[in-house]
C-alpha cells in the first residue's frame, strides 16, 4: 500500500513477464512420447512427432541461446555465420550514417521553409507526395542507380528518415512566437544570431519531436531494406536464420530489434526532455 | 515637422473587417514628447495603445503617415528604444539572468561574459529579483516576470524607453517601489518614456504629460494633459497636492465619459494635428470657476 505507483508498475511488470514466460512454456510443452511407436520410425521423425514436443522453442531455449549470443557476440565465420553483435552494428551503422544525411539535410531546409513563406508553398506540393511512399519502393531504383547494396539501404533510410524531420523543422521554425522574434528585433540581434538564439531553442523540442519520428521509421525500414539487399545486418540475419529454420535465433533477434528501438528512441527522448521548456 | 524629440505625424492603421472592408483603428494620428519628458497614454482596451506603440518601437510601420524621432524617420526596431512588452516576452529557455544578459550582449556585442552578468545582476537588483536570477520564466509569478521585462529593457540604457503596462500585474507594494524606481532611473539618465497605463494614480505620479485616447474604432487624441504636479513629487503624497484632485478629476472624466462622447462633440477649434494641451490644477486666486486653463 505505501509502495509508491512506480514500485508497484515495476512489480505488475515483473509479474505480467513471468506469467507470459510461463504460458509460453506450458503452450510448447508436448503431451507424454508416443509410447507404442516403431523406434525406428520415431527416431527418423525426431521429438516432434514421438513426443508431441511443439516445433517451437520455448523460454529456456530462447534463453540458452541468448547466453550464447552473449556470451560470444562478435564471432565472424564467413559471409553466413556472424554473431549478433556484428550484425546488429552493421545495421546500426546504416541507419546512423543514413539518418545523420538526413538531419544534415532536413534541418537547415527545413529551417528555410519555416521561415518563408514562399519556400513554405513552393515545397509544399513535393512534400506531400513525396512523404507517403513506402521507402521500400525507392529500393530497386536505389540499387539499379547507385549499384550497391550498402549504398542503397543507407539511401533508403535517408529517404523514410527526412520527411518527418523535415515538415517538424519548418512547422516549429514557423511557430515560434511572434512576441520572442519582437524581442530580438528590438534587440538589432543579426539573423545568424537570430536563428541560434532564438528560432533554434524555441523550436528545438518540435525538431526533437521529429527526430524521434525519424528515427522510429528509420530503424522499421533498416530490417525490412537489409532482408531485402541481404548481405549483413540484423534483417539479413533474421532472413538468414528462417531459412536455417532457426526460430530460436529469429525470436532473439526480434528481442535484440525491440532493445535496440527502444534505446534509440529513448535516447531522443531524453534530448527531448532537455530541450524542452515549460511556458 | 515639429522639433520635437519624438514625434507622431498623421499616422494610421486599419484592419481588414471579416466580412470585408477594413476597420480604421485610428487614423491622421498626431502627438508629440519632449527629450527626457515622460508621457503617459491613457484610453479604454482596445482602442489602438499598444499599436501606436508598436509604430514607436518600429515593429509596425503605420500605413500612412510617420513616426520621427530625433529628425528621423522611424523603420524599424532600434537598441535606443527599448520595448517592456505587454506579454513580458521573456524566452522561457532562458533564466532570469538569461533574459537580461541576452539584452546586455546584443546591447554591447564585445563585452565579456563577466561584464555583461555583472550589469544584468544590477539591473536584476533594481527591480527586487536577486535571488531568483536563476528561476525560468516559468517558475515566476506574473509580477516577477513584469520586473524582468522592466530589466531587460532598463539594462540596455536605451534613450527611449516604451512600456506597456509595466505594472500592471504587481501588487500594490511592490508596484510603488517600482514606479519609484524606475523615475529616479529616468531622471538620473534624463532618458525619455512612453508609457501605456490604465491606472490614473500611475500617470499622475510618473508623466509629465498625459495624451488621452478615445474609444476606437476610429480613436483621436482627445488632448494632452500637462501634469500640474512639481517635478520633485513623492508618490505617497501626490494626493496632498492642491492639484493633484482636479487633474485626477479631469483624468477620471475622460476615461468615464469623455472618451466615448468625445467623437460625437468635437470642440470648436479641434485640430488633429495639434490636440489642445490643458493643464487642470487648483483654482488660481486671480481666476475664480476656472479649473482648466488653457496653455497652448
Ligand atoms: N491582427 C489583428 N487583426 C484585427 N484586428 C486587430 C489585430 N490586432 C489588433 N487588432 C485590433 O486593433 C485594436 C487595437 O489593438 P491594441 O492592442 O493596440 O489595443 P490596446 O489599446 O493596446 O488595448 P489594451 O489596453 O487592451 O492592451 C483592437 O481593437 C484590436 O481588436
Ligand atoms: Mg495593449
Amino acid at each position: 500500500m505505501l509502495a509508491s505507483l512506480n514500485a508497484r508498475a515495476a512489480l505488475l511488470s515483473l509479474v505480467i513477464f513471468f506469467g507470459f514466460l510461463l504460458a509460453w512454456h506450458i503452450g510448447v510443452q508436448g503431451t507424454k512420447a508416443v509410447a507404442d511407436m516403431d523406434p525406428e520410425y520415431a527416431r527418423l521423425m525426431g521429438v516432434t512427432a514421438t513426443q508431441g514436443k511443439s516445433a517451437m522453442p520455448g523460454p529456456l531455449d530462447v534463453g540458452a541461446q541468448i547466453w550464447k549470443h552473449l556470451n560470444e557476440p562478435f564471432y565472424d565465420r564467413g559471409p553466413n555465420d556472424k554473431g549478433i553483435g556484428i550484425q546488429l552494428a552493421y545495421s546500426l551503422g546504416r541507419v546512423l550514417l543514413g539518418y545523420f544525411l538526413a538531419v544534415m539535410l532536413a534541418l537547415p531546409l527545413g529551417f528555410l521553409i519555416g521561415m518563408s513563406p514562399l519556400m513554405s508553398r513552393a515545397f509544399d506540393p513535393f512534400i506531400q507526395v513525396m512523404k507517403p511512399i513506402s521507402p521500400l519502393a525507392w529500393m530497386p531504383l536505389a540499387l539499379y542507380t547507385i549499384k550497391d547494396s550498402n549504398i542503397s539501404a543507407i539511401f533508403v533510410i535517408f529517404i523514410c528518415s527526412v520527411w518527418p524531420m523535415l515538415i517538424n523543422t519548418a512547422f516549429g521554425v514557423s511557430a515560434v512566437r511572434k512576441e520572442w522574434l519582437n524581442v530580438a528585433r528590438t534587440l538589432e540581434v543579426p539573423p545568424l544570431r537570430k536563428a541560434f538564439t532564438i528560432i533554434l531553442p524555441a523550436a528545438a523540442p518540435t525538431i526533437v519531436t521529429g527526430m524521434r519520428i525519424s528515427i522510429g521509421i528509420a530503424w522499421l525500414v533498416i530490417v525490412a531494406a537489409e532482408m531485402l539487399v541481404g548481405g549483413t545486418g540484423i534483417g539479413y540475419f533474421v532472413w538468414n536464420e528462417w531459412n536455417n529454420l532457426s526460430i530460436t535465433n529469429v525470436i532473439v533477434a526480434i528481442l535484440v530489434i525491440g532493445l535496440m528501438g527502444m534505446i534509440l528512441d529513448q535516447t531522443l527522448a531524453a534530448v527531448g526532455r532537455k530541450l524542452t521548456y515549460p511556458e | 515637422m515639429t522639433n520635437k524629440f519624438i514625434s507622431v505625424e498623421g499616422i494610421a492603421r486599419r484592419y481588414p473587417k471579416p466580412g470585408g472592408g477594413k476597420t480604421t483603428i485610428f487614423e491622421d494620428l498626431w502627438f508629440s514628447m519632449n527629450k527626457g519628458e515622460f508621457s503617459c497614454i491613457i484610453g479604454h482596451s482596445g482602442c489602438g495603445k499598444t499599436t501606436v506603440l508598436n509604430n514607436l518601437a518600429g515593429l509596425e510601420l503605420p500605413e500612412d503617415g510617420v513616426a520621427v524621432v530625433d529628425g528621423q524617420a522611424i523603420e524599424g526596431p532600434s537598441l535606443d528604444r527599448a520595448v517592456i512588452f505587454q506579454s513580458h516576452a521573456l524566452l522561457p529557455w532562458r533564466s532570469v539572468l538569461g533574459n537580461v544578459a541576452y539584452a546586455v550582449s546584443s546591447r554591447w556585442r564585445d563585452w565579456s561574459r563577466e561584464q555583461v552578468n555583472a550589469h544584468a545582476m544590477k539591473f536584476i537588483e533594481k527591480v527586487g529579483l536577486k535571488g531568483s536570477e536563476h528561476k525560468k520564466p516559468a517558475e515566476l509569478s506574473g509580477g516577477m516576470k513584469q520586473r524582468v521585462g522592466i530589466a531587460r529593457a532598463l539594462s540596455i540604457e536605451p534613450k527611449i524607453l516604451l512600456m506597456d503596462e509595466p505594472f500592471s500585474a504587481l501588487d500594490a507594494l511592490t508596484r510603488g517601489a517600482l514606479q519609484e524606481e524606475v523615475r529616479r532611473i529616468l531622471l538620473e539618465t534624463g532618458q525619455t518614456a512612453f508609457m501605456i497605463t490604465h491606472d490614473v494614480d500611475e500617470a499622475i505620479f510618473l508623466a509629465d504629460r498625459i495624451v488621452l485616447m478615445t474609444n476606437g474604432p476610429e480613436a483621436m487624441i482627445a488632448e494632452i494633459v500637462e501634469n500640474p504636479l512639481p517635478r520633485d513629487r513623492r508618490r505617497i503624497d501626490i494626493h496632498k497636492s492642491a492639484d493633484y484632485y482636479p487633474v485626477r478629476n479631469h483624468l477620471m472624466d475622460f476615461l468615464v465619459s469623455r472618451s466615448k462622447t468625445f467623437k460625437d462633440e468635437i470642440p470648436a477649434g479641434y485640430d488633429k494635428r495639434h490636440p489642445p494641451v490643458v493643464r487642470p490644477c487648483a483654482e488660481p486666486p486671480s481666476t475664480p470657476g476656472e479649473t482648466r486653463r488653457k496653455v497652448a
